[in-house]
């Protein structure tokens, strides 16, 4: 019984250390930035932009936040749960085709074709809000076979060739592979991040803020075809 | 002693305690206005029809596979009985991704038949039922094999000397007999492919009505409609209870 229990606790004492210690920053941050953030020197977390606030909201013991939409960040705003975000990347629309694009797909008023078989991110995930302005913008009806839950989830139903056609960000998808959305019909994604204002290590969040917004973050976000402030 | 009780404790609470939780966030007053709003039907409807029709391709197809693990002898009999069972214990989400290599439009056998009607399967009604059915048929078979083999053959034996054909005897003599122990694993089967989220999502997407169910819509909801996700959790916490407590006598001991 004794040893049961020592194990136990042994095991809970090393799950605890296996957790963020002292100087390590953890950083919610949206889907579409994985890549981009992958050297930037924390640990991360990445999901649709909604579910991050969810997180944040229900106190998820986290330094930094980083979403794909003003309005997301700006929920956690209201609540007090962050400090003033700051803006440290753009991105644009563009809709993945398959390599080569097989079924010739030049512009968003393609995306309607009968037997064409479309994805789109659920508009309750910033890229599926986005994508919806565009395409009521652009008047095209979209009857899309799934609305996703985050971006890469779009992108790789297009990479594993179960659809035709998808509209994800400019960053998502490489350019054999992607078809550009003109500007005026484009929209501009703005991503804000912000310290989490519960954070235990308030000065490893901020460094890790002042790097993104430096030359490392702004570097590594140029390198994956973000927009730069 | 009383340490066995402390840790006894710690493992109720932790399986308890989400349920609770959830009840106390549960919005009592406007659950029904919640539970038939258009999205919540939607997906109501569909996981009513997918989960059935999950049952129904386990009865068709697992029945006669129990059958085969439980009497037939041949070679790699337990090899296959281990397969059977690896969906129980694989992360759907893993099943979901062999699924899509297999039915998908690039898959071994999507590539094929994926002009006949109805596929390819992907974003399809079809392929939420054939998802639920791989990770929930298991059930189903180890139970009914299990019935199978404790049954007593001497009944079946009689049946054949008094002239029973074969499907007669099965009919009359073998499935009343194993009747518990097959509506025990229904049951389980229907209830897994009822709450299946992984292997659909990532096989089937997520589009309402069509492919959408309702632990797919929860996950969907639950950030910009919570009140609505946390309806949905409780109907389908309901729907479980309701399984458990109609399989009392055999899963929670009343003996």
């Amino acid at each position: 019984m004794r040893r049961v229990a020592g194990a136990l606790i042994s095991l809970l004492l090393i799950a605890g250390c296996a957790g963020p210690g002292r100087g390590e920053v953890t950083v919610l941050a949206a889907a579409s930035l994985a890549e981009a953030f992958a050297d930037l020197g924390a640990s991360f977390s990445f999901a649709g932009s909604q579910q991050l606030v969810a997180q944040v909201e229900a106190g998820a013991p986290v330094d930094v936040v980083a979403t794909a939409d003003t309005e997301s960040m700006a929920r956690l705003v209201r609540a007090g749960l962050v400090d003033e975000p700051a803006e440290f990347a753009r991105n644009r629309l563009a809709i993945a085709v398959e390599p080569g694009n097989p079924r010739r797909i030049a512009a968003l008023a393609d995306l309607d074709r009968d037997g064409l078989r479309v994805v789109l991110a659920d508009p309750s995930v910033p890229a599926g809000r986005y994508a919806r302005d565009v395409l009521d913008r652009a008047g095209v009806r979209v009857r899309p076979v799934s609305l996703e839950l985050d971006v890469k989830a779009v992108a790789r139903k297009v990479a594993a060739g179960e659809a035709d056609a998808a509209v994800v960000y400019a960053t998502d998808v490489r350019p054999p592979a992607r078809v550009e959305i003109p500007d005026p019909a484009n929209v501009i994604a703005s991503y804000p991040v912000a310290v989490v204002r519960s954070t235990a290590n308030r000065a490893g969040a901020q460094a890790f803020v002042d790097r993104l917004l430096g030359p490392p973050g702004r570097r590594a976000l140029a390198e994956r075809g973000f927009l730069l402030p | 002693m009383r340490r066995v009780t402390v840790l006894a404790a710690v493992a109720g609470a932790v399986m308890v305690l989400p349920l609770l939780g959830l009840l106390q966030r549960a919005p009592w007053s406007t659950m029904a206005t919640e539970l038939t709003s258009p999205g919540a039907r939607d997906a109501l409807r569909l996981s009513v029809v997918c989960s059935l029709g999950a049952l129904t391709v386990a009865l068709v197809f697992g029945v006669p596979l129990a059958w085969i693990l439980a009497r037939a002898t041949f070679p790699g009999r337990s090899v296959l009985r281990a397969l059977v069972i690896l969906p129980m214990v694989l992360p759907p989400v893993v099943g979901g991704v062999g699924l899509l290599s297999v039915f998908g439009r690039r898959g071994l056998l999507g590539a094929h038949i994926g002009s006949w009607p109805g596929f390819p399967l992907p974003f399809t009604t079809g392929g939420v039922i054939l998802a639920q059915a791989f990770v929930a048929m298991p059930f189903l078979v180890i139970a009914t094999e299990a019935g199978l083999r404790q049954l007593d053959r001497r009944y079946e034996e009689a049946a054949a000397t008094l002239g029973a054909r074969p499907w007669h005897r099965f009919r009359t003599v073998t499935l009343p007999l194993v009747g518990p122990s097959l509506a025990a694993g229904a049951a389980l089967c229907w209830a897994r492919a009822l709450g299946e989220f992984g292997a659909t999502v990532t096989f089937a997407g997520s589009l309402p009505g069509r492919t959408r169910t309702l632990p797919t819509a929860i996950y969907a909801d639950l950030q910009v409609r919570p009140e609505g996700a946390i309806a949905l959790s409780i109907l389908l916490l309901a729907v479980a209870l309701a399984v458990l407590v109609a399989l009392r006598g055999r899963w929670l001991g009343v003996s």
